[in-house]
Formats: C-alpha cells, sequence, structure tokens
C-alpha cells in the first residue's frame, strides 16, 4: 500500500496513467482491433515530442521566463538543410543529420546571445529570432517539395520486435537527459539556477555559460528532430514543426515539470508525450471532424494542467 | 527584481534623459519607417496611401493592447490569434444571419476570457500553457462554425469600418482613440493603478486590500473585450471571414506591445507605446517592402528585425543610463 502510495505521488505517473486511459478508450471503441499497432505509430510520433520536449524542459527548468518558442522555426529549417544537404543521395545522410544538427545549434546560440545581448526575456528573444528563422525557411526551401534519399526514410521507418528504431533512439536519449540532469553537474547547476539563480550565482556556478549550454542543446535537439521528421514523413516543409510549439511546452508540464524552474521530470516527458498523441489517436478512431479535435484537444490540455497544476510559483 | 535594477545608482539627470529617449522610441521607429517610406514613394504619404497602408493596421492594434492587459499582470495570452479567427467567423456568420444570437455568443466568449482568468489565479497556472490549449480550442471552434473561408460582414459594421473621415485617415484617427481610452483607462485612472500594481507587486495589492482574483478577472475581461472589437473590425475590413484568418495575431500583439516600450515584467506598459507599436510592424511588414522591392518570403523577417533592432537600441539607452 505504502508503495502504491509513493507511486501516486511521484509526479510522472500520472502522465503514463492518461496515456493508458486513453488508449485503452481507443480500444474499446474498435473492439480491440489494432491495439499493438497503434502503440506502435504511438511510440514513433511521441519520439518528436519527446526529442524537443527535453530540450524544451532543460530551458523551462532554468526558471520562469525561460522558455524556447523558436522550436517550430528552428524544427522547419533544420528539416529542409537536412533535406537539401542528403539531396537524394545515401551517402550524404549523416552529413545532413550534422547539418542540422549544426542548424539547430546555431539558432540556439543566436538565441542566447539576444538574451544575453539585449538584456531582454528569453520569450521575447526566441520570438524575434523565430521570425527571421521562419522568413529563412521559406526563402531557403521555397516551393521545392524536398525528399529524404531511400535509406534515410527506410530508416526512419524500421521497426525492431515491433518497435520503432526512433522510439528506441528516444529512449536512449531520454536516459541520457536523466543522466545528465540527476547526475554531471551540467544538469544540477540548471536545477539549482532554477531554484534560486542568486544563491546559483553566490555559489560560483557559471551562470552564463549554463544558460549558453541549455538555449544551445535545446536548438540542436529542435534541429535533429526536424531532420527525424523530415525522414519519418518523407519531406521536409516550412510547417512541418508547428504543431511542435504547444506539444514540446504541453508535455513538459503535463509531465510533472515545475514551469517555475527548478525541478524537472524526464520520464514525465515520455508519458505526456504518449499520451498527446494517443489522444489524437483515440480522436480519430471516433472519427471526430477536425474542428471538433482541434476543440477536444484543447479542452483536455487545460483540463489536465488545471487539474496538475496548483504548484506555488515564485513570481 | 534583477540585481542589476537594483546596483545602479545613476544621476538623476542622465537617468531622466534615459527615460525620455526610452518613451520616444517607439515613436522614433516609427518615424523612421514613414520616413523611409515616404523616400521611396512620395505618394504613399497621402490621405489615400495611408488609408491603403494602415488599413489592416487597426485589428492589429486592437488585438495588440487586448495583448497589453494580460502582459501588465505578467500573464501572456497565447490564444489571441486564433480567437480574434473565433470572433471573425462568428461576426461573418450569426452576427450577420442572427444578431441577438452573435451577440449573447460574443458576450459568452468575453465570460470565458474572465472565467481563464479566474482558474490562471486560483489554481496558479502558467497562462502559456493554458492560452496555448485554449488556441486550439477557438481554432476548433471556428473550424466548426466555418469549415471554408465565406460568411459575409453585417452591413453596418462593413460601413463603420470602411468610413471616410474628412482630411484625416479613419485609420489613424481609431488608432488615437484607442491609444488615448486605454491610456486614461489604465495609466490615469485609480482602478487602472491598482490593475498595473498588481503586475508590478501583487504582495502589496493584496496587502493593501484589493482583491487579485478580481484584478486577474477584469484584465482577462478586457483581453477577451478587445479581442471581439479586434475580431469584427477585421472583419468590417475584409467583409467576409476565414477560421486561419487571425492566426498571425498573436506573435504580432506581443511583438507591438515589446515594441511599445512595454516590458514582460512588473506591470511597465505603455499603451500608446503598443498603438504605435503595433502601427510600426504593420506598415514596416508590407508596405515598406513593397516599396523596396524585397519579396514577401521576408515580411516576417522583417518584424523581427524591427523588433531585434528596437530592443538592442533601448538596451544601448539603459546602459548608457547606468
Amino acid at each position: 500500500m505504502q508503495l502504491f502510495r509513493n507511486l501516486l505521488a511521484t509526479p510522472w505517473i500520472w502522465s503514463f496513467i492518461g496515456a493508458l486511459v486513453v488508449w485503452l478508450a481507443a480500444i474499446t471503441f474498435t473492439g480491440g482491433h489494432g491495439a499493438g499497432g497503434m502503440i506502435t505509430a504511438a511510440l514513433s510520433l511521441a519520439v518528436f515530442t519527446v526529442i524537443v520536449g527535453l530540450g524544451q524542459m532543460f530551458v523551462i527548468t532554468l526558471g520562469p521566463g525561460n522558455v524556447d518558442l523558436s522550436l517550430p522555426a528552428n524544427i522547419g529549417l533544420a528539416s529542409a538543410v537536412a533535406m537539401k544537404t542528403m539531396n537524394g543521395d545515401d551517402n550524404m545522410i549523416v552529413a545532413g543529420l550534422v547539418a542540422a544538427l549544426a542548424c539547430g545549434a546555431v539558432i540556439g546560440l543566436v538565441n542566447y546571445a539576444l538574451i544575453r545581448v539585449l538584456r531582454i526575456p528569453p520569450i521575447i528573444a526566441t520570438l524575434s529570432s523565430s521570425f527571421i528563422i521562419l522568413s529563412t525557411d521559406i526563402h531557403y526551401g521555397r516551393g521545392l517539395q524536398i525528399k529524404p534519399p531511400q535509406g534515410f526514410a527506410d530508416f526512419a521507418n524500421v521497426q525492431i520486435l515491433g518497435f520503432p528504431i526512433l522510439a528506441l533512439f528516444g529512449v536512449a536519449l531520454a536516459m541520457v537527459a536523466w543522466v545528465a540532469l540527476q547526475r554531471m553537474v551540467y544538469g544540477r547547476s540548471v536545477l539549482a539556477i532554477g531554484q534560486n539563480l542568486r544563491a546559483a550565482k553566490l555559489a560560483g556556478i557559471p551562470v552564463e555559460r549554463v544558460r549558453l549550454l541549455t538555449y544551445t542543446l535545446s536548438g540542436a535537439l529542435g534541429g535533429i528532430n526536424g531532420a527525424l521528421l523530415a525522414g519519418y514523413f518523407r519531406g521536409a516543409s516550412v510547417d512541418i514543426g508547428n504543431e511542435y510549439l504547444l506539444s514540446s511546452i504541453a508535455v513538459v508540464v503535463i509531465g510533472g515539470t515545475s514551469v517555475a524552474g527548478g525541478k524537472a521530470n524526464v520520464p514525465g516527458i515520455w508519458g505526456a508525450s504518449l499520451f498527446l498523441v494517443l489522444l489524437l489517436t483515440m480522436l480519430n478512431t471516433f472519427g471526430v471532424s477536425a474542428g471538433l479535435r482541434l476543440l477536444l484537444t484543447g479542452l483536455i490540455i487545460v483540463g489536465v494542467i488545471t487539474a496538475a497544476g496548483g504548484h506555488k510559483t515564485g513570481r | 527584481m534583477n540585481a542589476a535594477t537594483i546596483t545602479q545608482t545613476p544621476s538623476r539627470k542622465s537617468r531622466n534623459m534615459g527615460r525620455l529617449l526610452r518613451t520616444i522610441l517607439p515613436a522614433l521607429s516609427m518615424a523612421l519607417i514613414l520616413i523611409a517610406i515616404a523616400w521611396l514613394n512620395p505618394r504613399a504619404i497621402s490621405y489615400f496611401g495611408f488609408n491603403l497602408m494602415l488599413n489592416l493596421a487597426i485589428p492589429i492594434a486592437l488585438a495588440t493592447v487586448a495583448q497589453l492587459f494580460v502582459i501588465t499582470i505578467n500573464e501572456l495570452d497565447l490564444s489571441i490569434g486564433t480567437f480574434v479567427g473565433f470572433v471573425g467567423c462568428v461576426t461573418a456568420t450569426w452576427l450577420h444571419d442572427a444578431p441577438v444570437m452573435g451577440v449573447l455568443v460574443l458576450l459568452a466568449s468575453i465570460a470565458v476570457y474572465a472565467g481563464l482568468g479566474a482558474l490562471i489565479h486560483l489554481r496558479n497556472l502558467p497562462s502559456i500553457v493554458v492560452t496555448l490549449g485554449m488556441s486550439f480550442v477557438w481554432q476548433g471552434l471556428a473550424i466548426l462554425l466555418l469549415p471554408k473561408p465565406g460568411g459575409a460582414a453585417p452591413d453596418w459594421l462593413k460601413g463603420f469600418m470602411g468610413f471616410q473621415t474628412p482630411f484625416v485617415p479613419f485609420p489613424i484617427l481609431a488608432a488615437i482613440a484607442i491609444g488615448l481610452v486605454v491610456h486614461f483607462g489604465l495609466m490615469r485612472s485609480a482602478y487602472g493603478t491598482v490593475l498595473r500594481g498588481a503586475g508590478g507587486n501583487p504582495q502589496a495589492i493584496g496587502r493593501a486590500g484589493w482583491s487579485l482574483l478580481k484584478t486577474k478577472v477584469v484584465m482577462f475581461a478586457l483581453t477577451g473585450t478587445f479581442g471581439v472589437i479586434s475580431g469584427m473590425a477585421l472583419i468590417g475590413i475584409t467583409t467576409s471571414a476565414d477560421a486561419n484568418i487571425g492566426n498571425g495575431y498573436t506573435l504580432l500583439s506581443i511583438a507591438g506591445v515589446i515594441l511599445g516600450g512595454g516590458e514582460f515584467v512588473g506591470g511597465r506598459i505603455s499603451p500608446i507605446g503598443a498603438v504605435i507599436g503595433a502601427l510600426t510592424l504593420a506598415l514596416a511588414a508590407s508596405p515598406l517592402l513593397t516599396f523596396m522591392h524585397i519579396p514577401p518570403d521576408w515580411q516576417v523577417a522583417a518584424n523581427g528585425v524591427i523588433l531585434i533592432t528596437v530592443l538592442a537600441a533601448r538596451a544601448l539607452i539603459s546602459r548608457k543610463g547606468a
């Protein structure tokens, strides 16, 4: 009983319970058909939210006002950069991935530079840069349907024993993030800064270096996400990252990370991502129209946040 | 709050100079854009030219003011764009076909905004996430209401937005009116001071006996109200609606508030500056680029560049004043 109670008290368990409930609702509707396929599909799609969600989690943990609004534009541009670098050639896959990663990291660096040099809130800095990235992307990838090389598209859709290879990558990445957060100086510094900036400074933590790293990390994860998305959906486009503005922030909050900063939760990112993806799957199997699906998604997100919220913030 | 503001003790003269520069910075940036337009195309600086260039600036200015209210109390509304789109769809359908029903729906949507304010305060929720979720709700409702672009604006609304005022173009008069109304309401009235205080020092306002819940509800209701007016004004100009018509307004409205000298936390805002900021963005985004023969690809980037330039100028002024 005590164990059970402890489990219920962990902030991330609710997101997994939510995902389970939504999945059960969906397979009850289909009468058990496609239950496994639904999970496989959900795992593949959730990975993309997990990747950007992890980056966003580190940023949000830095404290109030820290958020990366440039992720959607970043993903769009990186997807185009990756596909153009690969140019349909299987030999260029690694080069394309590196290019996307570099593109995202540079965007993160620019974001940090704007925050530091102009001394403006990160929301405004990432917002301004996203305007410019978006235009760059429209100009750079205009009118071209940029397809991935066959080998890359196949790779992005490979499954090992029913597990999508991208999901395995996502789990590995989450583990790395967990170690970085809990066991490495970097992660502990991020948490300390989020809990009390002044105390962290006085304790001698190189606050600015940690912030620089965090924004670069978020950008780089956005970049790699763009490349993978373009591979999975067989093509880059300007609006490929649009949905990740809401979902990257939503999974962080639903997953039990404090918006006030200083408290992060890695497993919750996976739970919340699965929840969001399965929620959409459920609404699709119910056959609701596009308008109703948006309406319900919004209402459920607000409802879940309301139920999960109530942390005292420092603001 | 932050260490920089505590430690700097500049002489009063240089501080006043800095403050003056900061105050006129929004107007200065708009003047620069206007000069550039005048230089590139002198004919644009005319009654007809302004009517054309600032046509869409009024709904943007209204959405910016809507955003200003929530920013005053340290919140952010990421749903204002889709809300404007939803209001547009209601205006082009129900308000046209069944005015009573239309008015009721619009009033109810303002009540939803007020309710959100209460929810965010009582549950201590991050407004970014709540309003992001709401942006899906409004967009979903808009698509349900108007799956395909269409509908028609009520005639009285079209007539009002197309009004030809003598000598000074209607958009300019409207902008001045909006700026002044909000300025007096928020900066000069007694309760306006309390509302700003709720952003600047909520503890002090709470201890002085004012209800913080009420300030949040009032501010969110005001955001909803101006969102409704913005959506109606937009449909009065475009005469028909589309579920995605307002999507760009979310980012534009935040940019406008900041451009106009507003700060993100602490209740430091400037209503007149915000209106000027919105007009600057409207002017820079399309007329200036068209005259400079820059392809429309870079329209969005122009907003970003202006925002960064103005913020850089502001940072420079603050540093000199320090």
